[in-house]
């Protein structure tokens, strides 16, 4: 199985680059996976990813994207909460990608 | 309006019929497959129950399924209607929804 | 809004002795997307999915009670449970869960989803659907 490389530790992932125990995960880690991604990591991509993180550990699933970008909008404003700047965030999808740094499963739904 | 049920449990297996027809409204159709047929028989324990919850609404059974667990059709209840595929796939088409019971 | 069908799910198994509780839970998340009224119901063992104080860490399993609490941000509001069901197995209302949902139509306040009927509304309620799916 293939793994990410952290400072020499390795992390197994799926064949969609999603780690395969949730308790690996690192902020190290995630920012390993951007760069696998090519996305470079901001204060709001961070932002994203730790929400992810909470709303995970409060309902044990990753949100739907539409249920994400409400989300966001409710609590950082509809500046950062909205569907263009998201994907600007994160080109291949919010929920996809985000969760996949966040170390998350694939969000439910998503195929 | 009226709702096709369908059980494939044994009553003696667990409450699935009973919940069934504790929740079908009066003039609701259910129709027992599988190993819900066995819900169908007289002369039984549970046939008194199922009578008397079912005093309002169609029972059906499943003519196949009976046979094939080599029931005699002469056992099937009083007040039970035995139907084939054909009838079910009618019945399921004229009603307005149909409720699986699992 | 003619086009939009109401769809009940229909819940009457425990939750972890099967795969059926975890597996509607995913297909509500997932059918919510659609844009059509969804609801839940719960009777029978059903009930026992929406019991607080879950805890599957020794069990070896995924504790997704959790979950139930999300609904509410995938618009699913309305979960049905059933008094006799709830009477049958010893349990009341302060058992369960506290599930809420914001209403967006009443500046957000948080009210209960959970909605206690007696069987007999519960049969209302499932002969009321356009479509019911049985986990």
């Amino acid at each position: 199985m293939a793994a990410y490389d952290v400072n020499g530790t390795s992390v197994e992932h799926d064949e969609e680059g999603y780690i395969t125990n949730l308790s690996e995960w690192t902020k190290e880690l995630a920012d390993v996976i951007a760069v696998a991604e090519e996305i470079e990591m901001g204060e709001e991509h961070w932002a994203v990813v730790n929400f992810l993180r909470e709303y995970y550990e409060e309902y044990q699933i990753a949100p739907a994207v539409r249920v994400l970008i409400k989300s966001i909008k409710k609590s950082m404003g509809p500046e950062v909460g909205n569907n263009k700047y998201m994907y600007e965030l994160f080109p291949y999808g919010p929920a996809k990608q985000a969760c996949k740094i966040a170390g998350l499963p694939k969000p439910t739904g998503c195929v | 309006m009226s709702t096709l049920h369908t059980v494939n449990k044994s009553p003696f297996q667990n409450q699935t019929l009973i919940s069934c027809l504790g929740h079908a409204k009066a003039g609701d159709s259910v129709l027992m497959i599988e190993d819900g047929v066995y819900g169908a028989m007289s002369g039984n324990a549970m046939s008194e129950v199922v009578a008397g919850l079912g005093a309002n609404i169609k029972l059906f059974v499943l003519g196949a399924d009976v046979a094939a667990r080599g029931i005699d059709a002469g056992r099937v209840a009083e007040g039970v209607t035995s139907v084939n595929y054909e009838e079910f796939v009618g019945m399921a088409a004229s009603c307005d929804r149909v409720q699986n019971w699992l | 809004m003619s086009d939009v069908k109401k769809f009940l799910y229909v819940n009457r198994k425990a939750p972890y002795g099967t795969i059926y509780a975890q597996e509607a839970l995913e297909v509500v998340l997932i059918g919510a997307a659609f844009d059509q009224d969804v609801a839940m119901a719960f009777l029978d063992d059903g009930v026992f999915q929406l019991t607080k104080g879950q805890d599957t860490k020794e069990a070896g399993l995924k504790n997704f009670s959790p979950t139930f609490r999300a609904l509410g941000d995938y618009e699913v509001t309305k979960l049905y449970v059933e008094q006799e069901s709830l009477d049958e197995r010893g349990l009341t209302l302060d058992d369960l869960q506290d599930i809420q949902y914001e209403d967006e139509d009443d500046d957000y306040e948080e009210k209960p989803s959970i909605i206690v009927v007696s069987r007999a509304a519960m049969a209302d309620v499932m002969a009321d659907q356009d479509v019911v799916l049985s986990f």
